[in-house]
């Protein structure tokens, strides 16, 4: 039986964790609305490249880009996206029993993220590259990751470069996904996928048209292919950030809500043994006066 | 009239999408006039000013580079850059012209050097266009 200066001891360090959590609820919402706002407006942008790439390639006849060429896969790499920090629900566990479930022996991994680079670790599984990528992630950094997955691809490192990252889909739901990147031409598949979410009504997609090309196929194709790829990695690296606040401030806010009602939990029992005990106390003292009295 | 739907959009946002009669864009190799009914063409755009004509009124936008896809009825244009040129701040341009060009002139990486050369081409784009159109 826990006395009450046990129990008041509880309530007092239940309630700063809640000041702690709620803290850091507030936070979270302050960064979730900047990075699910960063997140939409790169839609558009990332869903109409999907339609022009399309349509280069398939307007581009006979010409193939090394980006473009099929092998078959004996090495896959695997860039996993991640948090840096914990403290975020279940969106880590998701997601790397996503990126679990695509491996193979011969699989080489890629980490934006210290999490997934602990998890690779603790796996003991071969890890090429470590990335790391700021609350607000930059072109730049998405560049390097996406440059590195190039260069892997093209010098026969691996033959083919899959995605894991997380799909923010909105503030309680995050998705985590596995998209392939590299070669390009799974490009179709990846963009019914998107096409889905925010691209506007209005546009068609381009139809087997045949396009001229100024500058040339090759020269044209060989800069929007890098510049699309690019883009496609800062655009999961987005979709990454918003999920991981969101998912951030879902998990605080239960937790505040839950240290809340212990709070009141505790609370309740407190009142009822401190009761008890005077009432013990007037009982002995009563008891104590009836015998001297007599 | 046929009119053709221009959509120019950047990774921030959706900068203009409305139906106009012509546009020029400032291509790779000179200015490119596209009206209606063009033929289907993919093309690469420099830094520069699009003309944008609509109702016989000629708008102007500053744009970076990027890539063009034009059909017959459409105009898509994605580009790191594109800001209407009613909507330039002069001196915010020159702010950031002054601020890409003091660190350009340390000696920076690769990676650095080009944000920084991106950054200087974007407010000289701005500036230039502003200046041009009212003086």
């Amino acid at each position: 039986m826990p006395s009450t200066r046990d129990i008041r001891r509880r309530i007092k360090s239940v309630k700063n964790t809640a000041q702690i959590t709620k803290a850091m609820q507030m936070v979270a919402s302050a960064k979730m609305r900047k990075a699910q706002q960063a997140a939409l407006a790169g839609r558009p942008y990332a869903s109409l490249m999907n339609e022009v790439l399309a349509a280069a390639t398939a307007g581009a006849g006979e010409f193939q880009h090394p980006l473009t060429e099929k092998r078959e896969v004996k090495k896959r790499a695997l860039i996993i996206i991640s948090t840096d920090k914990g403290l975020c629900g279940a969106l880590n566990t998701n997601l790397l029993r996503e990126a679990a479930k695509a491996h193979s022996p011969t699989t080489v991994y890629v980490v934006a993220g210290r999490k997934a680079a602990q998890w690779v670790a603790r796996l003991k599984r071969e890890l090429v590259a470590e990335f790391s990528y700021k609350d607000a992630p930059e072109f730049a950094e998405a560049r390097a990751i996406s440059k590195f997955a190039q260069e892997l691809f093209l010098s026969g490192q691996a033959d083919a470069v899959d995605v894991v990252f997380t799909n923010y889909v909105n503030t309680l739901t995050q998705k985590a996904e596995l998209r392939s990147l590299l070669p390009l031409g799974r490009l179709q598949k990846l963009e019914a996928d998107i096409r889905g979410n925010g691209a506007s009504d209005d546009i068609q997609p381009g139809s087997a048209r045949e396009y001229s090309f100024e500058p040339a196929a090759p020269q044209l194709l060989g800069n929007l292919l890098p510049h699309y790829l690019n883009y496609q990695v800062y655009q999961m690296l987005l979709e990454a950030k918003a999920s991981e606040h969101s998912a951030r401030m879902v998990a605080m806010k239960s937790a505040t809500d839950n240290a809340k009602q212990l709070i009141k939990d505790l609370t309740l029992e407190y009142n009822k043994l401190r009761q008890a005990n005077i009432t013990k106390e007037l009982l002995e003292i009563t008891s104590a006066a009836m015998a001297m009295g007599n | 009239m046929a009119t053709l739907k221009l959509e120019i959009v950047t990774p921030e946002a959706r900068i203009y999408s409305e139906e106009v009669d012509m546009v020029t864009l400032p291509g790779l190799e000179g200015e490119m006039g596209i009206f209606p009914m063009h033929i289907p063409l993919m093309t690469q755009i420099t830094h520069g000013e699009i003309v944008v004509r609509k109702g016989g009124q000629d708008h102007f936008l500053a744009v970076g580079e990027g890539f063009v896809e034009i059909t017959g009825e459409r105009v898509a244009i994605l580009t790191d850059m594109a800001i209407r040129a009613d909507h330039i701040d002069e001196a915010r341009a020159e702010e950031a012209r002054k601020q890409a060009e003091a660190r350009l002139a340390q000696k920076l990486g690769d990676e650095e050097t080009a944000v920084a050369q991106a950054a200087l081409m974007h407010s000289l784009t701005q500036l230039g266009l502003k200046r041009r159109h009212h003086r």
